[in-house]
């Protein structure tokens, strides 16, 4: 059976994780590589590494460590953040990343998704689509959330999908960091309209949350970073609460 | 051993070059003829559409050169769809060594396609080891290949696929053990072993 997916997400910047993450199992939690790993043998189903430093200088950065990322880590990842052309994205490829994520480009060139589509796959595109209710509907922010658009969720995510996105990963910006749970009801609608994968972020603070997200919303993943980078939930903690709860989830050996 | 790694457009080469330097054996990413004769093990990856891979393989001449191996050669995901003798996705018609057809998955209950994530194999034989039955490895594809006498793993998803295949010295898989954590590593080293 298909299982439901847990995904952490690690920010980087200049190449370090950022976001103070703590763990007295790694020597080095600022190390990228590291924190991937280890979240690998954990048991998470796939990572996310955003990288949200500034300078295109510090992009090249971005390459190197997600080849170094490709070499350690022996499960699927995505690389995001800042990318707005294919030729920003073949080297991410090349260097051994699984998909990449987009998020504010595709919006001021929705063709974006077109293309990354045609050339690398339809596999190989996440779009990432932050919203917020503004008068009551869903509402598309870019540039970190800081950006209010004229797009709404639903029809910008299922534009996303004729356009040849692979997955959706829906942030809500009303739940995130909040630690009250998923938006799960934007979450199952976004599911009844797709027939990509829908993951789910922001808003996790327990494990319940988890369970709604993928009950109630209906969600092929979740992704959360601070819960996990503070130990807040450990991921086999997660994935055997969520399993004795009857949900499809893999079990690692 | 010496490991030929088929060189040509597939995205997912870095990926398998990672998995099989984890697993600490030697390889070569090429596209020359002798070089891929002379090793003593192919792998044959794969992610892209059909009919651009085909097209691509038939220009270099490679469609020839992998059905006259005769070592053993791992086809990974479209390297697998690409082993069977036509592929629905795009009306593509492909290798021939295994007698089937690839076809796109339908859903029946809103199941998203393409199925995308970890699933289990349900049954296991033949060349991979009875450990991995119902262990979970990684899959990212919209077409599959059907069961039949080839099938060495199937998978349940809409309907039960082969997820490993085998036929004399051709070896596939639908999923990807570079990508799989320990028990795709499991799935690489079980190929390797293969005389």
């Amino acid at each position: 059976m298909l299982t439901k997916r847990i995904i952490p997400c690690l920010d980087i910047k200049d190449g370090r994780t950022v976001k103070g993450v703590n763990f007295l199992e790694l020597r080095d939690a600022g190390d990228p590589v590291a924190l991937g790993e280890m979240y690998a043998q954990q048991g998470a189903d796939e990572l996310v590494f955003l990288d949200i430093s500034a300078t295109n200088e510090k992009r090249k950065t971005f390459v190197k460590l997600v080849r170094e990322i490709a070499a350690h880590v022996n499960i699927p990842f995505t690389v995001g953040g800042g990318i707005s052309s294919i030729e920003d994205v073949a080297p991410l490829l090349e260097a051994g990343a699984d998909k990449v994520s987009i998020n504010s480009a595709a919006v001021s060139n929705p063709q974006l998704i077109d293309d990354l589509a045609k050339a690398f796959g339809s596999q190989f595109v996440v779009l990432a689509i932050d919203a917020r209710k503004v008068n009551n509907q869903w509402t598309v922010h870019t540039h970190g959330g800081s950006r209010p658009t004229d797009k709404k969720l639903f029809t910008w995510a299922k534009e996303g999908q004729s356009r040849g996105a692979g997955e959706i990963l829906f942030t809500s910006m009303d739940h995130d960091g909040t630690k009250s749970g998923f938006a799960v009801d934007p979450l199952e609608k976004l599911n009844q309209l797709l027939q990509i994968p829908v993951i789910a972020s922001g808003g996790a603070g327990n494990m319940n949350h988890f369970l709604e997200a993928f009950v109630i919303g209906k969600a092929d993943a979740a992704l959360a970073a601070t819960l996990f980078h503070f130990g807040e939930i450990k991921i086999p903690d997660l994935k055997a609460y969520l399993s004795n709860h009857h949900l499809p989830i893999r079990k690692t050996i | 051993m010496k490991i030929a790694v088929i060189k040509y457009n597939a995205g997912n080469i870095r990926s398998v070059a990672f998995a099989l330097e984890r697993l600490q054996v030697d390889y070569t990413i090429t596209d020359r003829p002798e070089e891929i004769q002379q090793a003593d093990k192919v792998i044959f990856p794969g992610v892209g559409e059909a009919s651009t891979t085909m097209r691509y393989l038939k220009d270099h001449r490679l469609d020839e050169l992998i059905c006259s191996l005769k070592q053993p050669v791992l086809g990974i995901c479209l390297g697998m769809q690409l082993m069977c003798k036509h592929s629905e996705e795009n009306d593509t018609p492909c290798l021939g060594i295994f007698d089937e057809t690839v076809r796109l998955f339908v859903p029946k209950h809103h199941e998203k396609v393409p199925h995308m994530g970890w699933n289990s194999l349900t049954t296991i034989n033949d060349w991979l080891p009875s450990e991995l039955k119902d262990q979970f490895v990684y899959f990212v594809h919209s077409f599959y290949v059907p069961l039949s006498a080839h099938t060495s793993a199937q998978t349940d998803y809409i309907q039960a696929f082969s997820s490993a295949m085998r036929k004399d010295n051709f070896y596939a898989v639908q999923f990807h053990p570079e990508k799989s954590g320990p028990v795709g590593e499991k799935v690489i080293q079980a190929f390797l072993q293969q005389s």
